[in-house]
């Protein structure tokens, strides 16, 4: 009798040893989400050497849903729907003695309309967007904005003359990225101006491209040069052409183009990667007059070094408000001006601020 | 610029010549130079050898034939050492050849010795072996000769797997953030991923223990730092071509957005002494270094012409 | 009508994906992920478009025996002989119509379309990547001139850069002792990489990031409109 009451109690105690062990086990909903997502947590103490989640499932029944040997951690349930209350049970077993124990925890996800830890990111694209706004309408009304002079945007006309002199066609090149790249569509806006000045002047030119989406939009944007300089007749569809997909197979296929045609003028605008440098020398040693233009900081330098003009950076995204003229294009590059000068207040702000020892702003930036 | 003439011709395609055996030459008759170890690539290295066993981790391929001088010697590194420590490797790729890439790698690691060929080994002459010495800039080549470790006791589907390629770069990688399992239903193979034991318990990709892109260009490492470790949290490094390199340096920074970065073939010749191996990449790099040295010539040589041309014309205006 | 609705659709969808941002609530929250699997079904379609101009193209040089017509008849033979190999008798994952081709197999030593990859693709493409080596040679020969301080500032930086990118900076400086290891050529070229190197790029990076911006701003504004096809 003595024992089997002394046995009871061991157990009695080991039981609340073991839950008493469990230290925590926590369900929080996934913040900032459409409510499609719990976070489960657990921390327990090194008596207990295994743990098994359990889920309940729509007929009642728990299912194992994570199984481990991990005294902590943190898993993620996203098959939850919002609104709904979703059932857990965590069971934590001691392999030495064999005891286990159980903790149920249940928790509703929630729906979130907006995440605040986007805060910063919303006030400074309030900030960009509304100054560009405002610029854009100051030069609707008449205000005149000074844009310095771009000399590779300049010397597109020279080009262009020098092709037609010589009756060689030009090569335009819009980078190797696809139509989701903003590079590529600032290529092809200049195209357009481009296109429109050759067809005055009675110039070829061949545009290869690397996709097909971008194939669609180059031929569209060449013929409507065509047809804006009335000469619509002298568009050719064949003269904008698919390549490859394949990245260098498309650099080798331009190189082919290049020494064959022996274009007079070459442009590079768009996105590149490492084919840059093989696009510009190939074109040099043809003698061609060379325009690039790129946003990709580290091909910048090969292009400067063996193109005659090179536009940077921003610059290939001011061509088009450049060289149409077009007073609200004009407007919006001050705001580019503007989005400068904000990002170098903050930068010299936040460097005194962090020599100090202050770290808000950078912690404001600190967006997850 | 003006049109390039004969002379100019001439001119390049001796450069050329010369720059061609300066880089065949080391690669016939190796000098066994070695390189330090920069902080960047410790940093790799220290990711790796920290995680615990039994951990797994990704690796993407986001490479193509043309870039695989580079990236390979990295990738064989990588899953070396990741075998070493005991990781479970998960291959995918964001550009199509990657898969390949990524089996060209297993299989070469795990083949048998018997299965190796000697053009596989580096092919090194030497007749003196001598202990290898960290402190030592020369590597005599015949220490590790046979330097490159197979594994062919690890198993696919439990050591390793390749989950294949899937397009869509960003979206892709936020999909396998929600649901990897989701993401890719079956390996490249056609095997269901439920069926593969390496899978287990990976459902997110917080359930990786990190994250390692080996990437030429894009879509590749931005894309990685920018969801998987900017949105999941998850750690995130790689290695990429020697030019894209410095575009990378500013991801490592104290959030720890990226962590650590091998950039080409140095990069890979010194992970390759950390692992304390004498691998392709350190072969090459002897070419790397002769050849910078002759582009170095080739630039004073440059210069002296241009001064000399300077000097003359000065002169001729001088004398009107 | 012909531009209006093209408009009217990009400043839409724009606003939406910009929403989609920061709101994760029913439908914003995924909108940006099912947009881009929309571009990627339609990129899918858009291949044959670009495969058929590529074949016609080539077809009319040959057809019209234009200059360099030989060039084009290979690019075509080229194309046709993988997608025939690939379809009849698949890859080294999937099966082709043919089944596995394994007398190829055992002939060649792979699938036709693995041999044709791993014994011409590949070579090639690392060939036209190697192009880069000499092409920096003769660019760097042609450009590295000092001709004022900013150039000579140029050379002295690549000079360091290059060699303590590869072993002999190594060997060149490794003897100095711990107190002048500031001097050691690897660490100066770390140094530079990671400090003005790094500068340079980040403002080049926030540069271009506005540029960004403010075209993707006339672009969903409707006041950028040459991408179209059209005036603004």
């Amino acid at each position: 009798m003595r024992r089997v009451i002394l046995l009871t109690i061991s157990i009695f105690l080991s039981y609340f040893s073991l839950h008493s062990s469990l230290l925590e086990f926590q369900i929080r909903d996934f913040p900032w989400d459409d409510g499609k997502a719990l976070i489960l947590e657990w921390r327990l103490d090194a008596d207990s050497d295994s743990l098994r989640i359990q889920k309940l499932d729509p007929n009642g029944h728990y299912v194992t849903i994570y199984d481990t040997t991990k005294p902590s951690g943190t898993i993620m349930d996203d098959d939850v729907q919002p609104d709904e209350a979703f059932q857990y049970r965590l069971i934590v077993y001691n392999r030495a003695t064999g005891d286990s124990a159980m903790v149920d925890r249940s928790m509703v996800p929630l729906v979130q309309w907006y995440n605040t830890q986007k805060t910063p990111l919303l006030v400074m694209m309030l900030l960009l967007s509304g100054a560009t706004l405002y610029y854009i309408i100051a030069s609707k009304r008449g205000k005149e904005f000074f844009i310095r002079r771009i000399n590779a945007l300049d010397s597109m006309e020279e080009a262009i003359g020098r092709a037609t002199e010589k009756g060689k066609p030009i090569l335009f090149i819009p980078g190797i990225g696809d139509l989701d790249d903003i590079q590529t569509i600032a290529g092809l806006t200049i195209l357009s101006h481009l296109a429109t000045r050759a067809a005055q002047f009675d110039a070829d030119i061949i545009v290869p491209v690397r996709f097909s989406m971008v194939l669609t939009a180059a031929r569209e944007v060449v013929k409507e040069a065509y047809t804006r300089a009335e000469r619509a007749d002298a568009y050719r569809s064949d003269r904008i052409f698919y390549l490859t997909d394949d990245q260098f197979g498309y650099v080798a296929g331009i190189d082919g183009i290049m020494v064959r045609e022996q274009p007079a003028a070459n442009f590079f605008l768009g996105s590149f990667y490492a084919e840059s440098l093989i696009l510009a020398e190939t074109g040099f040693s043809t003698g061609a007059i060379q325009t690039a233009g790129t946003a990709m900081p580290h091909q910048i330098p090969f292009f400067v070094v063996a193109c005659d003009w090179t536009l940077i950076g921003e610059e290939l995204f001011a061509a088009s408000a450049y060289l149409s003229r077009d007073a609200q294009q004009l407007g919006s590059l001050k705001g580019h001006d503007f989005g400068k000068l904000l990002c170098i207040s903050l930068i010299v702000v936040g460097v005194i601020l962090e020599y100090a020892g202050i770290h808000w702003l950078s912690n404001i930036f600190n967006i997850g | 610029m003006s049109y390039i003439n004969t002379h100019v011709r001439w001119e390049r395609m001796t450069l050329f010549g010369i720059l061609f055996l300066a880089v065949m030459i080391p690669l016939i008759l190796p000098i066994g130079w070695r390189t330090d170890v920069s902080p960047h690539v410790q940093m790799v290295y220290d990711l790796v050898d920290k995680t615990p066993p039994g951990s797994a981790i990704l690796i993407s391929f986001d490479y193509e034939p043309s870039t695989m001088p580079e990236l390979k010697p990295m990738a064989m590194s990588l899953v070396d050492h990741a075998w070493q420590k005991g990781h479970k490797v998960i291959a995918v790729a964001l550009w199509p050849m990657g898969v390949q890439m990524a089996n060209d790698v297993f299989s070469e690691l795990t083949a048998s010795p018997s299965e190796i060929s000697s053009d596989e080994i580096p092919d090194v002459q030497t007749t003196d072996v001598k202990e290898k010495d960290e402190s030592d800039e020369m590597m005599t080549p015949a220490v590790s000769a046979n330097s490159i470790r197979r594994y062919s006791s690890k198993r696919y589907g439990i050591d390793y797997v390749n989950l294949g390629f899937k397009s869509g770069a960003m979206v892709t990688i936020k999909a396998m953030g929600r649901n990897i399992r989701e993401t890719f239903p079956t390996d490249t193979f056609g095997t269901p991923i439920d069926s593969l034991p390496i899978m287990d318990n990976i459902v997110h990709l917080r359930d990786l223990a990190y994250i390692i892109s080996l990437s030429a260009g894009d879509p590749g490492l931005k894309q990685w730092i920018m969801v998987a470790h900017d949105n999941f949290k998850v750690k995130v490094s790689g290695g990429t071509t020697a030019v894209s390199a410095p575009g990378f340096l500013p991801y490592i920074n104290n959030r720890n957005q990226l962590r650590g970065l091998m950039g080409g073939l140095k990069g890979a010749a010194e992970y390759e002494k950390l692992m304390g191996t004498f691998g392709p990449a350190s072969i090459k790099m002897d070419s790397q270094s002769i050849a910078h040295v002759i582009i170095l010539v080739f630039i004073a040589i440059g210069n002296v012409r241009s001064f000399r041309r300077r000097r003359k014309q000065r002169q001729a205006r001088d004398k009107e | 009508m012909k531009r209006t609705i093209p408009v009217i659709i990009t400043f839409v969808v724009g606003m939406l994906v910009i929403i989609s941002e920061f709101v994760p609530h029913k439908p914003f929250g995924s909108i940006a992920g099912t947009l881009e699997n929309w571009f990627l079904i339609i990129a899918g379609f858009a291949i044959i478009l670009g495969v058929l101009s590529l074949l016609r193209m080539s077809g009319h040089k040959i057809n019209s025996k234009a200059p360099n017509w030989q060039y084009y008849l290979a690019g075509i033979i080229s194309f046709s002989v993988m997608v025939l190999v690939g379809v009849l008798w698949g890859m080294r994952e999937s099966r082709g119509i043919f089944g596995d081709g394994e007398n190829l197999f055992n002939w060649l030593g792979a699938k036709p379309f693995d041999y044709l990859f791993n014994n011409f693709f590949i070579h090639l493409s690392a060939t036209m990547f190697s192009l880069l080596a000499f092409y920096i040679a003769s660019a760097a020969y042609r450009a590295f001139i000092i001709r004022s301080f900013e150039s000579n500032l140029l050379m002295i930086t690549a000079v360091i850069i290059m060699l303590g990118r590869t072993s002999l900076g190594n060997i060149m400086t490794g003897w100095l002792p711990q107190n002048m290891q500031f001097l050691h050529l690897p660490r100066i070229a770390d140094y530079i990489m990671i400090y003005p190197n790094s500068a340079a790029q980040r403002a080049i990076m926030i540069s271009a990031a506005l540029g960004v911006i403010g075209s993707s701003l006339r672009i969903i504004l409707g006041i950028e409109r040459s991408y179209l096809g059209g005036g603004n």
